[in-house]
């Protein structure tokens, strides 16, 4: 006889308790579908790790801020207290580097081998953690996001330009001194036809040697002077003042093909950048200019 | 058998069937919720593979917003949690609360059916609005209010149903199974309550603006959030575990006095843990404390709930061998128990201040979610589908076993890779050089994250697998002529429903 059938037909009756054979245990004389349940007392360890874990809690509820109105606990500790002590810790022991860095120019930072090895580290996380998302990890640039590694520069690529263009911003809607000028929008806005566009966007083509229609540029070259050499000179050259890209040379800010030519004298162009002195902190800022001339592109400041 | 003992003489060996009047149990509508649980299962696990793959290879998003992950997200937790749980959930209550109530379902077979093409209108509104772009932005309460609404009246439905059934059950007591789902239900209603209290911004548009703003709105998400896990995913599941474990292991349940303290501690000390997902912020320090000491003092009643099921084993741990059922629901409470320490230690502050917002967290969730969850419920389909569609046993044995083997492994490179690459992703955010600046930037600790990204969809591919050969086994099962099935009852014979 199995042995789940010999206790079954040896069971005391219902709601009476019943002893299991295998454990020795009795179980609560109740039965549902079959499952019984056995007496077994609560498992002593269980029980005392409870308990320990709720002395645990008691305790830390007296140390620690853990009831409303009751203030901060008996270690006088709070989440905000200790995250200043933490930033408290580290300003301090930044200081001293700290201090040597903004009482130098860049150009002194750049003299002296532990600042530039210090401001050169910081700006590396700096530049990964707020400007790599548009101008790439190693300031390669993108379309639209000037690459910060080679020798064209919009705005100037001395270091002193280029940390103005990080504390100030390009267009940046909340800064005074922000760079403002930008491309018109000289056929959506009636200043060209469509047909002095297509001249002028073969002229800027014939600049580079790349003109499809000789007889377009030529007329181009009219439109050319009137409109678009103020900014961008007469041969196309460029104009740092303005921010006015140089047009005569294999560097293309959104793309040098016709078409997209075309687009930029139609419909205009104006990227932005945000101006970083009002999230970055000054050192951190110089800490970036370093570091961007570290990649390689920027100018003496005679330049 | 004896006269005068037959009557009183209760076996808790199924395969001996009781002398008194079987009343006439509703089963065709959980044959749905059992089909729907597999169908949302394997929906859910490959919306979950999918999403796993995009974080590994953002080309996945398909450049679609109704492919990107910020919409599948949510239909994978959703379809798992929701779909996948729910639909097993009222499948094993409903099945439960009438076998050890000895009653019929209150409210008959057109009541069921009503659940369960409730239910399922509900998952299908709810899911097309995330791909929609319809959603509350709240984490497992995304629904918008309409959803909420008829939610509402089908849990009420099904509170009615349940309860109902317990009123008029022919047991003089109430089964331990019974208290876990009706704290489910209950609990379940109040939160869904108190985390969707909004107001639509038109009758006839799907958006809503919810009373409470800011922490407050926080703390009452993360109530609601946590309690989803305590009471949708670990007391509906517990009831489950404590009808079907011992059927499995035609054993006595080990320790009633333990159940009874294991099931008050837990229902008492899980409604005040969900400050712990808020730990450093705006919320105050005192309800973060408290979030986090309660969380630890639910340890021990979790792990009631393990030893209770572990040790009914005792005098069939030899069923291991066999039974591969029986080994999707043991390892089950493993995972139960791995979860449920890992919780309270990720819950003390200082923990936390490494593993938040790291991917610890959800090898974490996917611990519970993937071993408990998943295995308990994978072991209860193959003990119960073959009797739900009067099978003896299932079409192969063979077959369930590779099912865990895949399962197991596929949970373990899930866990283990999410452990290595939370971690390792905590510390690096928080390196400093000795310059004092920081050693990475948040860029190069997501690229360190990619091998482990392909690690854990690999171990998602292999835990889905494992769900299709459920599925088959299962199908084949139940298209198993019944003849054939007796003939062979010998070889791999399983206890017939009680």
């Amino acid at each position: 006889m199995p042995d789940a059938m010999h206790d079954a037909l040896h069971a005391a009756p219902h709601a009476t308790p019943h002893r299991d054979e295998h454990t020795g245990t009795t179980t609560t004389g109740h039965e549902w579908d079959g499952i019984r349940e056995l007496n077994t007392p609560l498992p002593r360890w269980w029980l005392y790790t409870f308990y320990a874990c709720i002395a645990f809690a008691a305790l830390w509820v007296v140390l620690y801020p853990a009831l409303p109105f009751t203030g901060t606990g008996l270690l006088g500790y709070t989440a905000r207290g200790a995250a200043d002590a933490d930033r408290a810790a580290q300003a301090t022991a930044a200081e001293p580097m700290l201090a040597r860095l903004r009482a130098a120019s860049p150009d002194e930072i750049l003299a002296d081998a532990d600042l530039r090895g210090y401001a050169v580290a910081g700006g590396r996380v700096a530049f990964a953690n707020t400007c790599a998302g548009c101008h790439g990890a190693g300031g390669q640039g993108n379309p639209g996001f000037p690459n910060l590694a080679d020798d064209e520069w919009l705005w100037g690529g001395s270091l002193a330009a280029v940390e103005r263009t990080i504390r100030h911003g390009i267009r940046a809607p909340d800064d005074e001194e922000t760079r403002t000028s930008m491309m018109p929008r000289f056929v959506a806005d009636g200043l060209l036809t469509s047909a002095q566009a297509n001249d002028v966007a073969e002229h800027v083509l014939s600049l580079t040697d790349r003109a499809t229609d000789k007889a377009a540029a030529g007329r181009g070259a009219a439109v050319f002077a009137e409109n678009c050499a103020s900014c961008h000179g007469e041969r196309g050259e460029g104009n740092r003042e303005m921010g006015a890209p140089r047009l005569s040379d294999q560097v293309w800010l959104y793309g040098g093909d016709k078409a997209t030519i075309l687009r930029i004298v139609s419909y205009g162009r104006g990227g932005a950048m945000p101006a970083w002195e009002r999230r970055l902190d000054p050192a951190t800022i110089r800490m970036l200019t370093v570091y961007v001339q570290s990649l390689g592109g920027t100018e003496p400041a005679a330049q | 058998m004896p006269e005068g003992l037959t009557t009183q003489t209760l076996l808790y060996s199924g395969a001996v069937t009781r002398p008194r009047a079987q009343p006439d149990y509703v089963e065709a509508p959980l044959r749905a919720f059992a089909i729907a649980t597999i169908f949302w299962g394997i929906a859910g696990f490959l919306v979950g593979v999918l999403i796993a793959a995009q974080l590994a290879y953002p080309a996945l998003n398909f450049g679609l917003e109704y492919t990107s992950f910020g919409r599948v997200r949510p239909l994978h937790t959703s379809a798992v949690i929701f779909a996948f749980g729910g639909n097993a959930l009222f499948l094993t209550s409903l099945y439960v609360v009438q076998r050890t109530c000895r009653a019929r379902l209150f409210g008959g077979e057109e009541t069921a059916w009503f659940l369960f093409w409730g239910y399922q209108f509900f998952i299908a509104i709810a899911a097309t609005g995330y791909l929609l772009g319809i959603t509350q932005g709240k984490e497992y309460a995304e629904p918008e209010w309409y959803a909420d609404l008829w939610l509402t009246v089908l849990w009420v439905s099904y509170l009615v149903v349940y309860g109902g059934t317990i009123l008029r059950r022919e047991e003089p007591h109430i089964y331990v199974a019974n208290w876990f789902f009706l704290a489910f239900i209950i609990t379940v209603a109040v939160l869904h309550l108190g985390n969707n209290v909004s107001i639509p911004v038109s009758l006839f548009g799907a958006k809503s603006y919810g009373a409470a703003s800011g922490v407050q709105d926080a703390m009452i998400q993360w109530w609601y959030g946590h309690n989803a896990v305590g009471f949708f995913l670990t007391a509906g599941f517990l009831g489950m575990m404590y009808y079907f474990v011992p059927k499995q292991a035609e054993r006595p349940v080990y320790s009633y006095r333990l159940s009874i303290v294991h099931f008050w501690a837990l229902t008492f000390l899980y409604i005040w843990a969900g400050p712990h997902h808020l730990h450093h912020t705006a919320l105050p320090d005192w309800a973060q404390t408290l979030g986090m000491v309660f969380s630890i003092m639910l340890w021990m009643p979790s792990w009631g709930g393990m030893i209770n099921g572990l040790m009914t084993l005792s005098g069939a741990w030899d069923k291991l061998r066999t039974d591969p059922g029986l080994r999707f629901s043991v390892a089950s409470l493993g995972f139960y128990g791995i979860a449920t320490f890992e919780g309270p230690v990720m819950s003390i502050r200082a923990v936390n201040s490494l593993s938040h917002y790291t991917d610890w967290t959800i090898g974490h969730v996917h611990s519970g979610a993937l071993g408990w969850n998943g295995f308990i419920t994978f072991g209860v389909l193959y003990w119960l589908v073959p009797r739900l569609w009067g099978r003896t046993q299932l079409w192969s044995t063979r077959m369930a076993s590779w099912h865990f083997w895949i399962a197991t492994l596929g949970i373990l490179l899930y866990i283990t890779s999410m452990w290595v690459s939370g971690i390792m992703q905590g510390l690096m955010w928080r390196a400093y050089d000795h310059l004092g600046f920081l050693q990475y930037a948040f860029v190069e600790t997501v690229a360190a994250l990619h091998p482990y990204y392909v690690i854990r969809a690999l171990g998602g591919v292999l835990y889905l697998t494992g769900a299709l050969l459920m599925a088959y086994n299962l199908w084949r099962t139940v298209r198993m002529p019944v003849a054939e099935a007796v003939a062979d009852r010998t070889v791999n014979a399983l206890p017939a429903a009680a």
